[in-house]
């Protein structure tokens, strides 16, 4: 069996992608109303654990972080042993994609976020101080989602609020503005996660792919329409406080993005006055994306290269992505970074980005 | 820097522009209500016949959905790239201390005021250059007529 193999070079790093999983839907009844427990109860105890890829496949998780009779991710123990002790990271913000934004129904929605905020908060944070947490919320119901968002502010053991990457709608339209101001107003950032479903929206913005490969590629493009309406909306001119965290994005396609936008804005920003500067400048400001997974050019200084394209070292936030199998003996960074950009990426832009508790 | 004559007052009244060649550069003269305005014909983008642009005011915006449209018809877009200047300065609207299209002074001088005071007269671009005798206005003091300083 591997294992991490980089440990050390990590110290101080705060890994901002971590996934843990709901080892059973069970463990959630303790925290849903009794209607829910008999809703749920009639219809077989239904998993949500999201099936946005083949969970089994060799490439999709760690092989350390595999355990009997649960998902990977779902043993708190190997978590904090696997991300935190051995890299010696001091810090872990645990996204739990549970697949409540799928879900048709927004009131079962609503109760399963809240349920999943209270086991994250009894079952992981009161584990470990070094564990922080994303408020999973309903996309499918902003108010429900502010709810939410105001239930769990006073309690800064979590950090961000969560959505999809796949929505109903594309993110920055007004339908979804509530959870940003909610989120701003107590100093959240939202993090926007790779996968979602829902509403019938295909992975990729060309449509339904017919290969495991496709899918996960175009992930990507699905970020960039995502981030453009966030920017062509106005989310940002409205909410001027907002963070947004792209997780599971990549990043090798923002320099092109950027430079497209700004072009292309010059000529067309009429229609969108609200983007009142450089689209650039917007997103350098308010955006912050998640390491891995890394794209992976065959000359590695390529890679630096194109973060230098960013013109921002302050925009990149580590991740491991556990217990998804990323990188081996290489470590997860890009290599040739300076001190001072691999300083920024560990620990420094994370600290900026968030307000974690003591 | 020498004054030229572009045209008799009376030729604006039914155009809001006119492109003419002003000591071998391409120039762009707008009437806006009863203002002149005079711009290079060139935008510093990409070269772009800027004058054959359009026309229209400058939206700005505090936030999502407001629409604050100010100075109807002072704004000249470049029909290349659709990047806007403003007719008062020649300043682009997004970038205003770097891209910049060249403006210069026009007026309304009286017949009177042209007559003996070295104001030139252009050769319009349907006249070409060459072995002929240049047709030009006779300058009457009672017209009234668009100069720019060039």
């Amino acid at each position: 069996m591997k294992t991490l193999a980089f440990s050390g070079c990590l110290a101080g790093a705060i890994d901002c992608d971590v996934h843990n999983a709901v080892p059973s839907v069970k463990v959630l009844y303790p925290y849903l109303s009794d209607y829910w427990q008999d809703f749920m109860a009639e219809a077989g105890d239904p998993s949500l654990e999201p099936n946005y890829y083949p969970v089994n496949s060799a490439i999709a998780a760690r092989p350390e972080a595999r355990g009997a009779g649960f998902p990977p991710g779902a043993d708190p123990e190997a978590l904090i042993a696997q991300v935190l002790d051995r890299t010696g990271a001091k810090r872990a913000i645990l996204n739990c994609l549970y697949g409540v934004p799928a879900l048709y129904n927004e009131y079962w929605a609503a109760a399963m976020a809240s349920a999943v905020n209270d086991w994250v908060a009894d079952a992981w944070l009161s584990r470990d101080p070094r564990l922080s947490a994303s408020i999973v919320v309903a996309p499918q119901s902003p108010d429900a989602a502010v709810a939410e968002i105001e239930r769990r502010a006073a309690d800064g053991r979590f950090v961000q609020v969560l959505l999809p990457a796949r929505t109903q709608m594309p993110v920055g339209r007004r339908y979804y503005w509530p959870i940003y101001e909610a989120a701003a107003r107590h100093g959240l950032p939202v993090c926007i996660h790779a996968g979602g479903g829902g509403a019938g929206q295909p992975p990729t913005p060309a449509g339904w792919p017919t290969y495991y490969v496709e899918e996960y590629l175009a992930v990507a493009q699905g970020f960039q329409g995502q981030l453009v309406s966030l920017v062509a909306e106005g989310v940002f001119a409205k909410v001027p406080g907002l963070k947004v965290v792209f997780a599971e994005s990549g990043f090798t396609w923002l320099p092109s993005l950027m430079w497209r936008l700004d072009k292309n804005w010059k000529g067309l920003r009429r229609e969108v006055p609200w983007v009142d500067r450089l689209p650039s400048e917007i997103i350098r400001e308010h955006l912050r994306i998640t390491l891995q997974p890394l794209d992976e050019p065959s000359e590695l200084r390529r890679l630096v290269e194109t973060i230098d394209h960013i013109q921002s070292d302050q925009m990149l936030l580590f991740s491991s992505d556990y217990p998804h199998w990323h990188y081996d003996a290489e470590g997860p960074l890009p290599a040739g970074l300076s001190p001072d950009a691999v300083r920024n990426l560990l620990f420094a832009n994370a600290e900026r980005t968030y307000r974690f508790h003591a | 820097m020498s004054r030229y004559v572009i045209a008799p007052l009376k030729d604006f009244e039914t155009r809001d522009r006119m492109i003419v060649t002003v000591a071998g550069r391409s120039i762009g003269v707008f009437r806006i209500d009863g203002e002149f305005f005079a711009v290079r014909n060139q935008c510093p983008h990409a070269g772009g016949p800027l004058c054959q642009g359009e026309l229209g005011g400058i939206v700005r915006s505090s936030q999502p959905g407001e629409f604050d449209y100010a100075r109807r018809g002072e704004f000249l877009r470049c029909p290349w790239h659709s990047w806007e200047f403003d007719l008062r300065t020649g300043r682009s609207w997004f970038d205003p201390d770097r891209v910049r299209v060249r403006a210069y002074e026009a007026a309304v001088l009286a017949g009177g005021e042209v007559i003996g005071c070295g104001v030139k007269e252009i050769e319009h671009e349907a006249r070409q250059p060459g072995p002929y005798t240049v047709e030009t206005y006779p300058i009457r003091v009672e017209d009234a007529y668009v100069v720019v300083d060039v």
